[in-house]
């Protein structure tokens, strides 16, 4: 299992960032992540991996209009 | 130009430190003008903008009071720091009244030139009172020091027109229109309670008058029913330095950090240079916050239609500065330009249309099951132009649309309008019919709380049900977010002051998707603060837009990134330099508390601003029907299991629905529990004496209102 924002989540062998967001239909572009409290440039989604037990926050940046 | 009726000169102030030290009192009824000193006390209570507007309403009206009373006031103000040029969005125009939507005070806010031309002209705000049967045109001057009542006979009604030809009469050439700014509403705002007011700004690339509104709350009904047609203020002079800041250069520095960030990080981040706030619809879309159907889902596959790149593509003009107020480098003001009407009085016409923002698109184009662009342009503009508030509008016809589906008003009792969701020329003829005072349109225009009533008694409709999807709180119709799965912004929109706006707090990604605010306390915590910081832009003449649409590159390294502490800290230190005070941040959530707790009291006095004024439609908190149910049947069944214990596979679907709403309605009740203990409120919602005198507004005006409530 992981957890994404504080939520549990089933673990998938060798995911990503980037499979996360995908996953979770997370679209929004302006979002910070951090796997265990570090954080993840954009750059790295596509490569930076997940592992079992992870705690994911993938904070979405946006206070309304 | 236009006879004059009456005519006063003044000596213009001169601006020290953001203030002019004056205020501007007219009454309508015997073409009066006063001036008004403005005075420490209200400096440092107070501050201006919103919370000059508050203090000057209360002097004027009582308990008794209504929106057509005569001594009802429009106040309009833009704070000390409106009006700077060295920081993007500081140009707004804050508005109050007693409004006819809901009996108490409304505040909106505007940009577009004419506060800071106000200001600039010698007044930190403007009073209007009274009545009168002849209509009139105010002009004030601020060169000249020159205030005229005019009559406005023969002008147009609408404000694309009527506010042109008075930027080009009122402007002394072509080039000085850049300094006329018109405050005008339009047709349709003399037939409904929800009219609003455009604030102009003369744009000379597009060689056209351009408007923002103050929308909210029936702020143009009020203006015309005084009999004042138009406000015009011409001032000629802007500088960096008008406002005779105390540190220009701290303004400069700040000013400049902020402008590289915009351009170096907006495209990255909100694109709010191509497309304004309608950035976020296919964001809202995914995230299934799209307001569809009168809030019965939140998206539609339909919403690509009306996404940012069809109207990137296809309609808005792209390439030139489109700021409200000069030095707003976000400029997220876009047109489309050379728009050709289809329908009304001025099809045929090529118009500039202001907009479309988020609201707009959402309001008028999902809500109603529309996802056509052109039609969404179109009822745009001629919301503008009639001087309507496109969200009371939008909420409104969403909510007879859904009676009309659901068979409890027929297509006869609407005048033979076909308001099926989706019929975008059925909407058109509504607004085009409201403009003339003829058929269904006034009656739609009374907005949904009146409606439910309305509907109850004549049409025999049911009552429970037209309470439940009646997205109204306060006599206010809610603004355009599908919020029902975020317990927080549930309070952040029925918890507020003057009804369901966005502007106090937006929670909804912080509380729904990153799970930031769990408990109870933090949802409080989150009612507190983001409510009394976004209050503090409405006492200093700010747009909220570039505290947080654009953020720092290392923002993601701060313990709050949501509250983005380096542009909090701007705030403070532009606060500072045109001041020179010494605030912290922890000042600036005092100084809008002041203010906040002021605006809760004001409406405890005129009758409301108790806990029995606070409760939220169901359609705000869950699922009313089995087809909404249905659309998210795996969410709710989910929280059956894990949050309630139940098996839902043992129980009907009615079961599950009536189940759900105890539930989620107990929920409420107990975040209304901790917001209230937060704010230093009684379980009814009153504040505490204890807690104004913490904050420094036990004032006795205060403690004699809420005390029969203690």
């Amino acid at each position: 299992m992981i957890t994404v924002n504080t939520r549990e989540q089933a673990y998938q062998a060798g995911m990503t960032v980037r499979d996360l967001l995908d996953r979770n239909q997370f679209t929004f572009r302006h979002i910070i992540v951090r796997v265990n409290g570090e954080y993840v440039p954009e750059e790295q989604y596509d490569k930076a991996p997940v592992q079992d037990g992870d705690d994911v926050l993938v904070l979405h940046l946006m206070a309304g209009g | 130009m236009r006879q004059i009726l009456k005519e006063y000169t003044y000596t213009p102030a001169t601006i020290q430190r953001g203030y002019s030290g004056k205020s501007l009192y007219l009454n309508v009824s015997d073409l009066r003008m006063e001036e008004k000193v403005v005075t420490e006390f209200m400096k440092e209570k107070f501050i201006g903008g919103k919370g000059f507007d508050l203090w000057y309403l209360w002097q004027a009206v009582t308990p008794e009071t209504r929106w057509d009373s005569p001594e009802n006031e429009i106040v309009m103000s833009v704070g000390p720091l409106g009006g700077i040029t060295q920081y993007s969005g500081t140009g707004k125009t804050l508005v109050c009244a007693i409004s006819p939507m809901t009996g108490i005070p409304i505040d909106s806010n505007a940009g577009g030139y004419f506060g800071p031309l106000l200001k600039f002209s010698g007044w930190d705000a403007l009073e209007l009172q009274g009545k009168t049967e002849k209509e009139l045109v105010i002009f004030i001057d601020g060169n000249k020091g020159l205030i005229q009542f005019c009559d406005a006979e023969g002008l147009p009604e609408d404000s694309h027109l009527l506010a042109e030809e008075l930027t080009r009469n009122y402007a002394e050439s072509e080039e000085d229109q850049v300094n006329v700014s018109v405050v005008s509403s339009g047709s349709a705002a003399r037939n409904i309670l929800y009219g609003m007011l455009n604030f102009s700004f003369y744009d000379p690339r597009r060689k056209v008058v351009r408007f923002k509104q103050a929308a909210r709350g029936g702020l143009g009904t009020i203006m015309l029913d005084k009999g004042i047609k138009a406000l015009v203020v011409r001032y000629k002079g802007i500088k960096g330095n008008t406002n005779n800041p105390a540190d220009v250069a701290t303004l400069n520095r700040i000013g400049v950090k902020y402008h590289k960030e915009m351009h170096d990080l907006d495209e990255k981040q909100n694109g709010m240079r191509k497309i304004g706030t309608a950035n976020t619809i296919l964001v809202m879309n995914q995230y299934d916050l799209l307001p569809t159907r009168n809030f019965q889902t939140g998206g539609d596959p339909a919403a690509v239609n009306i996404s940012p790149k069809v109207f990137i593509e296809q309609y808005l003009t792209q390439g030139i500065h489109d700021g409200c107020w000069y030095g707003c480098t976000m400029s997220c003001a876009k047109t489309a330009d050379h728009f050709r009407l289809l329908t009304g009085p001025y099809a045929g016409a090529c118009v500039t249309v202001d907009g479309p923002e988020y609201e707009c698109v959402a309001g008028l184009g999902s809500n109603l099951g529309i996802f056509d662009p052109r039609a969404i342009l179109e009822e745009n503009f001629y919301c503008d132009t009639y001087g309507v508030d496109l969200i009371s509008f939008a909420t409104t016809v969403a909510f007879i649309m859904e009676c009309y589906q659901r068979g409890q008003i027929s297509r006869e009792q609407m005048g033979g309008l076909d308001l099926a969701f989706g019929n975008s020329d059925a909407v058109l003829e509504l607004l085009h019919q409201m403009a003339r005072g003829e058929g269904f349109g006034p009656i739609a225009g009374l907005g949904i709380r009146r409606l439910k009533k309305l509907f109850a008694e004549q049409f025999g409709s049911d009552p429970a049900l037209l309470q439940d999807i009646g997205m109204e709180n306060k006599g206010l119709e809610y603004s355009e977010y599908c919020h029902k799965e975020s317990l927080a912004q549930q309070g952040g929109f029925a918890l507020t002051n003057k009804g369901p706006q966005h502007d106090e707090a937006w929670l909804i990604f912080m509380d729904m998707v990153n799970n930031q605010i769990p408990t109870f306390e933090d949802k409080a915590y989150a009612l507190y603060y983001y409510p009394m910081f976004r209050t503090w832009f409405g006492l200093c003449g700010l747009c909220k837009l570039p505290w947080n649409d654009i953020v720092p590159a290392d923002n993601y390294k701060t313990e709050t990134p949501a509250k983005v502490p380096e542009h909090v800290q701007n705030y403070v230190d532009i606060f500072n330099a045109v001041t020179g005070k010494s605030i912290d941040k922890e000042e600036l959530i005092l100084q809008s508390e002041r203010v906040y707790q002021f605006q809760r009291v004001f409406n405890i006095r005129m009758g409301k601003g108790l806990r029995e004024h606070d409760y939220a439609p169901y359609r705000s908190l869950g699922p009313v029907s089995r087809e909404e149910y249905l659309s998210r049947q795996e969410l709710y069944d989910r929280q059956l299991r894990e949050k309630q214990g139940l098996d839902p596979a043992s129980m009907s679907l009615d079961e599950k629905i009536a189940t759900t709403r105890a539930y989620r309605e107990q929920q409420f009740e107990l975040l209304m529990d901790a917001v209230y203990k937060r704010r230093g409120w009684t379980e009814n919602g009153v504040p505490k004496p204890e807690h104004l005198r913490e904050i420094g507004m036990d004032l006795p005006m205060l403690l004699e209102v809420i005390e029969p409530h203690l």
